[in-house]
């Protein structure tokens, strides 16, 4: 069975283990968890990852900064990324798409809607 | 002008090949269909001569006529189950969504419970309750007012969205807030979309009760832009919230509590025993 590693960059431990737990659910699924952007950075230069979820609102180095630097990174450039944020307007989705993000969650969030991302962006059936 | 003439009968003459040729195509096509519906017939007849056989054997007759019926009614049966199992497929189907959406909720009850018992340090606990409000309910301005046993009134502890010196102190049984803590019954503004801030009177009022006694409330005077209403979880999340915010926030401080004074007791044998 394939394996697929995920890193959850998430300042809330509520957070971190909401989406934990729903991915969870996926088998296959191994789940590296950082506090911030830089910790999140510190991971993806060590480990090799198939998806990433962040908040944007974090200390240190926010998840629109995490994005940038992905994207701007020639060994990580191409892993999905899923933003998780309180902030819904549709400006702020646009942005974050727009540095690229391939997927933009409003918070309060629901289990499943992890899981739909997750199945869409690894192709889990 | 000649030329022209021939040119017209050549015209002429090569149509009339033309049709005529394909008349004679057309006739032998007719010829073998009529070939073909003489072997026919003769098919059909040797049929018809083989069934007087058959119809004079009445009991065979009967025993088919059974047979048909016993047919007709089994393909009503069966097609009575495929409805019947259609049916059960529409619920199933139903059946799993909700499940699906029970499981959704009963993960985001145990992650909010797990988090408010993962911790004794009072000022953690406070920030897991504004994460499980802003991150499940979908919260943005709220605070947490607390009862001071002295004096008798709610005052907030903790804040998100607004200064917390913003929200008011208020006595047991005044106003909404007070009332709230009073009763012990959650308040719920009764149109969210016509709600106006108003820090005397929040949107959402959840008294956090240890059994039927009340140590504080959770107030909430806006949600995220995104948040439009309350789902079935929200309300079974200010349930939990009611309950085990209050424990946890109790247990807290009482573990905060014994730490200080057995410090101090730590302090009073250190100075004795030297």
């Amino acid at each position: 069975m394939q394996e697929f590693k995920v890193l959850i960059v998430e300042d809330s431990p509520t957070m971190r283990q909401l989406i934990s737990f729903a991915l969870k659910r996926l088998r296959g699924i191994r789940i590296v968890e950082a506090n911030d952007g830089v910790d999140g950075l510190k991971k993806l230069s060590s480990e090799n990852f198939d998806l990433i979820f962040t908040d944007i609102n974090m200390p240190v180095m926010d998840g629109l900064k995490l994005v940038s630097l992905v994207r701007n990174d020639p060994n990580n450039k191409n892993i999905p990324i899923v933003i998780i944020t309180t902030e819904g307007a549709q400006e702020d989705r646009e942005r974050a798409l727009a540095l690229g993000a391939n997927d933009y969650i409003t918070k309060p969030i629901q289990p499943n809607r992890i899981l739909d991302v997750t199945r869409s962006l690894l192709h889990i059936p | 002008m000649p030329l022209d003439d021939d040119k017209g009968f050549l015209n002429r003459a090569d149509e009339f090949m033309q049709v005529f040729k394909k008349g004679a195509e057309f006739t032998q096509e007719l010829l073998r269909e009529n070939e073909r519906l003489r072997f026919r017939i003769l098919e059909m007849e040797n049929v018809n001569n083989a069934v007087p056989a058959n119809i004079n054997n009445q009991g065979e007759n009967l025993r088919l006529l059974q047979r048909i019926a016993e047919l007709e009614s089994e393909k009503a049966d069966i097609v009575e189950r495929i409805r019947q199992v259609e049916e059960e497929n529409k619920d199933f189907a139903n059946r799993y969504v909700e499940i699906e959406s029970e499981n959704n909720n009963l993960a985001n009850l145990y992650i909010a419970s797990y988090q408010l018992h993962s911790t004794l340090d009072f000022p953690e606990v406070l920030q897991i309750i504004i994460e499980i409000v802003i991150n499940l309910i979908g919260a943005e301005n709220f605070a947490i007012m607390l009862l001071d046993e002295k004096t008798r009134m709610l005052e907030a502890v903790a804040s998100e969205g607004i200064d917390r010196e913003m929200v008011p102190k208020v006595s047991m049984g005044g106003g909404v807030i007070g009332e709230v803590a009073k009763t012990g019954e959650n308040y719920f503004v009764p149109d969210l979309d016509s709600y106006e801030m108003d820090m005397n009177s929040p949107m959402v009022c959840i008294p956090l009760k240890i059994k039927e006694q009340c140590i504080g409330v959770l107030v909430i005077y806006k949600l995220l832009m995104q948040k439009k209403s309350f789902a079935d979880v929200d309300f079974e999340l200010f349930t939990l919230l009611a309950g085990h915010a209050a424990t946890a926030i109790f247990s807290s401080r009482l573990y905060s509590d014994s730490e200080r004074k057995l410090n101090t007791i730590q302090g009073f044998l250190d100075l004795l025993t030297k």
